[in-house]
């Protein structure tokens, strides 16, 4: 994984684990490899990992088992409102960017429709 | 002072005959982590090595490892790697072995061997023969392979090739754990900066900024490159 050093790693990886959670290359309940082996598997320190898992436990998107290690949620409601935060969150930065280029709300979602963006990916 | 911290400076001076290197240094150092220790060339950073290993008597100030003054204690607990090739070239890289087990009670030659295979050094090998990158990672595996609580690596990326700066790096993630501390000393910081945890700016002997990596990044909104060349600029 190639790490933008403006930005700090533990958001990178945080974001980049979300992906895997909500794109199901992270299976619900699966366990994540310990934060020495991920920490020397991306080339990062391993507080650094720890932190990751830490913020993430407090997202409840992670959970520790005493002496078994970390695993991904098994809630699948989680997993979902993740998905729909991410979502949003794309939306947002998207509207806000058209918004920055003159366009209103209405505009955007004819210029969507106009162009087909939304065909051929049933 | 807390149980986490391995080493205080309070109010560190030192001067050779006229010349300030350190003036009002304080740091303290946590348990666990990995410390940069960065700024460029003469900015004070082996001197500053040089005495929390020992080496030189500061002119003021108190250096307290494990909450103790400098000793014969301390010294035993750190694997202090200094910059300079101090490695006498007519022997062996097998005698260098031997002289360290002869001379820590912590060095493990089987971890020695193992990082040496790893890293394709030939025990036969005579150290004047060798490359600087070898030489390099020759120093580096010899300071990680001492069982120490706490290590100080005096510019371990200097004067190596790219490559071998990813494996020096790799063997600083493989042996470092929660137990162990480190001070990297270098001013190649964006190859490094991704492994610290927190970050230690000395400029012209001053401690001109500390803290933790990733909270300088998301305060800053820059990388510890960008914020080293902002604070470096003019020295």
């Amino acid at each position: 994984m190639e790490f933008n050093n403006n930005i700090p790693i533990y958001i990178q990886v945080i974001e980049k684990i979300k992906q895997e959670i909500v794109t199901g290359k992270l299976k619900p309940g699966e366990k994540m490899p310990s934060s020495r082996d991920y920490g020397n598997n991306l080339g990062i320190n391993f507080n650094t990992v720890a932190r990751v898992y830490k913020e993430m436990e407090m997202e409840e998107l992670l959970f520790t088992r005493r002496g078994l290690g970390t695993f991904v949620t098994e809630s699948e409601d989680r997993i979902g409102q993740l998905r729909y935060e991410m979502a949003k969150k794309q939306i947002e930065n998207f509207i806000f960017n058209m918004k920055q280029i003159g366009y209103t709300k209405k505009d955007m979602i004819k210029f969507i429709e106009t162009e087909n963006y939304l065909e051929g990916d049933e | 002072m807390s149980k986490l911290e391995l080493l205080r400076i309070e109010n560190l001076n030192k001067r050779y005959y006229n010349k300030t290197a350190l003036s009002d240094v304080n740091l303290s150092i946590e348990k666990g982590k990995i410390y940069g220790l960065l700024g460029p060339n003469g900015s004070g950073k082996t001197t500053l090595m040089k005495v929390i290993a020992g080496l030189h008597k500061q002119t003021s100030g108190n250096v307290l490892v494990d909450g103790e003054p400098l000793s014969h204690k301390s010294k035993a607990l750190i694997s202090y790697m200094p910059t300079e090739n101090y490695i006498y070239g007519d022997y062996k890289v097998k005698h260098v072995i031997r002289f360290y087990k002869d001379m820590y009670e912590d060095f493990q030659e089987d971890t020695a061997l193992k990082i040496l295979n790893g890293i394709k050094v030939d025990t036969e090998f005579r150290v004047s023969k060798l490359s600087s990158g070898l030489t390099g990672k020759l120093k580096v595996a010899l300071a990680l392979s001492r069982n120490a609580e706490f290590y100080m690596l005096d510019e371990p990326l200097n004067g190596v090739d790219v490559l071998s700066r990813d494996v020096i790096m790799d063997l600083i993630m493989k042996s470092y754990n929660e137990n162990k501390t480190m001070i990297i000393s270098t001013h190649l910081v964006s190859e490094i900066e991704k492994i610290l945890d927190s970050v230690i700016f000395l400029k012209d002997g001053v401690i001109e900024l500390q803290g933790d990596a990733e909270e300088l990044r998301l305060s800053k909104g820059m990388s510890v490159e960008g914020l080293y060349k902002e604070v470096f600029r003019n020295a």
